[in-house]
């Protein structure tokens, strides 16, 4: 039975114990909803929630357990002598995989009869040219022992599913009972029912902790993994990137590959500083004109205005660099204008698009940020005779300041893990060079890099990029906390 | 309602310093202040009092255009400062509140250190051409809002981390500081315990010598104790004006003797 219809079958069974739930507590209290202990819609959620929990929980564990355990089983038919050079066992179990599933689809597409694709003796070419015919992807080497494996482990599989669907269904049923166990008068259903939600938002919360957890654990162990491959002084000090994607040895017993962070990480810092450079004083005005000398209507056009830019999808700022500003640049800069500038990518080019881009983002934090200083501040600057620029300049930045730093932080940070406009506008040459007319590149571009195209993962030159991505994931956390601290030191004074 | 001709008679038109004639304010919709015209002398204490929400903050601060920050507040009718008509178009506000200054209901001192606070009015004014001027103005100013002992040693910790009543009296401090013409407070003594309401109240006494000052007090012993005008606002109006001793003690308006004696507000 398809899950789909599994799961239908549990939810309608729960609606239908809500129903009975409701009813039944109603009449144990004689129909007046007054002398039952909680509402009559807790009774019914409680049977509801009897049904779905357990049932649902049974499905997961199952379907997550079930590979491993007919996988473990099958394996064992498979004899060493399959496994050829340059394969191994988790690759020659993927194709068993796959010649199961082929089976069943083509089972199910009509192709073949149930007969056929358990028959133990059918021909191997006839398998192989059924399954091609019905559009699955087979490999031409479906040898005797895999086609074996692959119908012992389509039995399996089909056998499994059965079982589950019956204990699934019989638990659900179980629980229809369970749940109307406690639809009498007296049960305390509220109590459960609130309960149960405060599970489910545990539930909720630790999902999204754990993926972290776990996506930090992964970097790491992949990180670690890299240094082992790579010495860790090279990643570190060495000054140039230069992946082989061979890899190997040269005659000191060096890796071929140079693998130096440095040049990525410079790329990654000038270009962020241009950035900023553009976004911190742009933004920082604009937030200033909004926030203290903006009227009301101009305010309520040009905030979501400024707002809209944030919300343009990186790659399409990464268009803006290539198509347009880059050719401006190479316009007033190139070989027709001053002549320092080769290419329409550069450092400039990447810089300038990514301060645009990080415009509203300084200035709708500034703006906030500016607001939530006291309008008493600036009373009492008035009162003493100061005009509206000093006391803007004296009294209104000085008190938002930790708050406008906190926000360029978070600017800065935004900046060194962005990638589409340095793929699109900065080229993707790592140099350490002070012009920002050349083309550089950064730590996050080298990533992308590094992992497009037919890498081989247990490589240095693939397993680079989780180091690289520690460093960032490094260098950004540091920022978002540090300007977290600062931001916060900053309400503590007005709250 | 107090008639404005016989209080005319009685003083010499050059100690007018402030002179309001129909005064009207209007916050979006609602009238705040209606029809209030009022002679504020030089040289002279006085003290508006009335329940609250009566629009005495408002007309205080109509007389230094603090009601231009306010968006949705407007202000019609003449106000005249030396016989100037504040409200002109060639008036600059910033110098008309150079000459009028103004300590708030809540204190509200910058998130400087307390002798950035105090030296903020004499540096955008250029009122001293050294440090060791500066100085003197700090030291001067802090001793007359009667905390220079209280803060003496640590004039280079931040104003906000001065309690609740300090930091009223540093913002007395700080409107000092600019040597106004005309300086209105608006209920300064609301935070202070009864001895730092002292010092305030000898300090309002000793401006008296040079100043105007215009006193919002919700404390009928302290009007009595500084002021020689008195003025009560109710619902908007100004409802009675003239001597102190005579508003306290003989009040011609029946609605100033139940506030007085405690029947509204
Ligand atoms: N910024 C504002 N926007 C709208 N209405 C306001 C504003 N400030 C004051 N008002 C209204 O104007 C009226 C007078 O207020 P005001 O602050 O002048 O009273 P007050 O006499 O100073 O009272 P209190 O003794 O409580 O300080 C009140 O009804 C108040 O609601
Ligand atoms: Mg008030």
């Amino acid at each position: 039975m398809p899950v789909f219809w599994l799961i239908l079958i549990v939810l309608g069974l729960a609606a239908v114990g809500y129903i009975i739930g409701r009813q039944r507590a109603l009449a144990s209290a004689g129909g007046d909803s007054r002398h039952l202990h909680s509402l009559p819609s807790y009774y019914g959620s409680n049977v509801s929630i009897k049904v779905m929990v357990p049932a649902f929980f049974l499905m997961i564990v199952w379907l997550l357990a079930q590979p491993f355990v007919i996988e473990g089983r099958v394996s064992g038919m498979i004899p060493e002598s399959e496994i050829r050079e340059g394969s191994s066992a988790s690759l020659l179990m993927a194709e068993v995989r796959r010649a199961s599933e082929g089976l069943e689809n083509a089972v199910a597409g009509g192709f073949m009869t149930d007969e056929e694709a358990r028959n133990a003796r059918a021909d191997l070419s006839d398998v192989t040219q059924r399954l091609k015919d019905a559009g699955q992807v087979v490999t031409n080497t479906i040898t005797q022992p895999i086609l074996k494996a692959a119908q012992a482990h389509r039995a399996m599989v089909k056998s499994s599913n059965l079982y589950m669907s019956i204990a699934v269904i019989a638990i659900a049923v179980a629980g229809v009972f369970w749940g109307l166990a406690g639809a009498k008068a007296d049960f305390r259903a509220r109590n459960v029912v609130e309960r149960s939600i405060r599970w489910l938002l545990v539930a909720a919360a630790s999902i999204a902790i754990l993926t972290t957890i776990g996506i930090v654990l992964s970097l790491i162990f992949n990180t670690v993994e890299f240094f082992r491959l790579y010495p860790a002084s090279q990643f570190f000090f060495n000054p140039t990137w230069l992946p082989s994607f061979g890899g190997g040895i040269d005659a000191d017993g060096n890796p071929l590959s140079k693998l130096g962070i440095i040049p990525l990480l410079w790329g990654t810092l000038y270009i962020s500083l241009i950035a900023l450079a553009v976004a911190v004083p742009i933004g920082l005005f604009a937030a200033i004109f909004l926030s203290e000398y903006a009227g009301p209507k101009t305010r309520a056009i040009a905030k979501p205005m400024l707002e809209v830019l944030a919300g343009i999808p990186t790659i399409v700022y990464g268009l803006f660099a290539l198509l347009t500003v880059g050719p401006l640049l190479i316009g007033v800069f190139g070989d027709d204008g001053l002549g320092w500038m080769q290419a329409g990518t550069a450092v400039m080019t990447a810089g300038l698009v990514m301060g645009i881009m990080l415009i509203p983002f300084v200035s709708s934090l500034s703006d906030d940020i500016i607001n939530a200083v006291p309008q008493a501040m600036r009373d009492g600057s008035y009162g003493l005779g100061a005009t509206k620029s000093e006391t803007i300049k004296q009294v209104v930045l000085p008190a938002a300041l930790p708050g406008i730093v906190g926000a360029i932080l978070l600017a800065a940070s935004r900046a060194i893990g962005e990638t589409m406009i340095v793929v699109l506008g900065a080229g993707a040459a790592a140099r350490l060079s002070l012009n920002p007319f050349e083309a550089m590149t950064t730590v996050t571009a080298k990533i992308v890099s590094q992992l497009t195209g037919d890498a081989d993962f247990a490589s240095p030159e693939a397993l680079v990029a989780f180091a690289l991505g520690m460093t960032l994931f490094i260098i950004t956390l540091g920022l978002n906390v540090f300007a977290l601290y600062i931001v916060r030191k900053y309400r503590e004074q007005y709250d | 309602m107090y008639d404005v001709h016989t209080h005319r008679a009685e003083t010499n038109v050059d100690d007018i310093k402030i002179s309001a004639n129909d005064v009207q304010v209007y916050y979006g919709d609602t009238h705040a202040i209606k029809d209030v015209s009022i002679e504020i002398e030089a040289k002279c204490v006085t003290a508006f009092i009335g329940p609250s929400g009566c629009g005495k903050s408002t007309f205080l601060r109509c007389l230094n255009r603090m009601n231009d920050t306010i968006d949705i507040c407007r202000v019609e009718g003449q106000i005249l400062l030396d016989e100037e008509d504040i409200y002109d178009k060639r008036v600059d506000p910033v110098q008309l509140r150079a000459k009028v200054g103004m300590v708030f209901q809540k204190p509200n001192p910058f998130p400087k250190s307390i002798y950035d606070n105090i030296a903020y009015g004499p540096r955008i004014h250029g009122l001293a051409n050294s440090k060791a001027d500066l100085d003197v103005i700090v030291e001067k100013s802090l001793r007359r809002g009667a905390i220079w002992d209280e803060v003496k040693d640590r004039l280079h910790a931040p104003g906000t981390g001065l309690s609740g009543g300090q930091q009223q009296r540093l913002c007395i401090a700080r409107a000092v500081a600019t040597e106004p013409e005309v300086l209105l407070m608006d209920e300064p003594c609301s935070a202070l315990d009864p001895i730092a309401t002292a010092q305030v109240e000898e300090l309002i006494d000793e401006l008296r010598q040079d100043y105007s000052v215009v006193i919002v007090t919700h404390s009928m012993q302290q009007a009595a104790r500084v002021s020689q005008k008195t003025a009560f606002f109710h619902l908007g109006n100004l409802v009675e004006f003239g001597e102190t001793g005579k508003i306290f003690t003989n009040p011609e308006d029946p609605r100033t003797e139940s506030y007085i004696t405690g029947r509204i507000g």
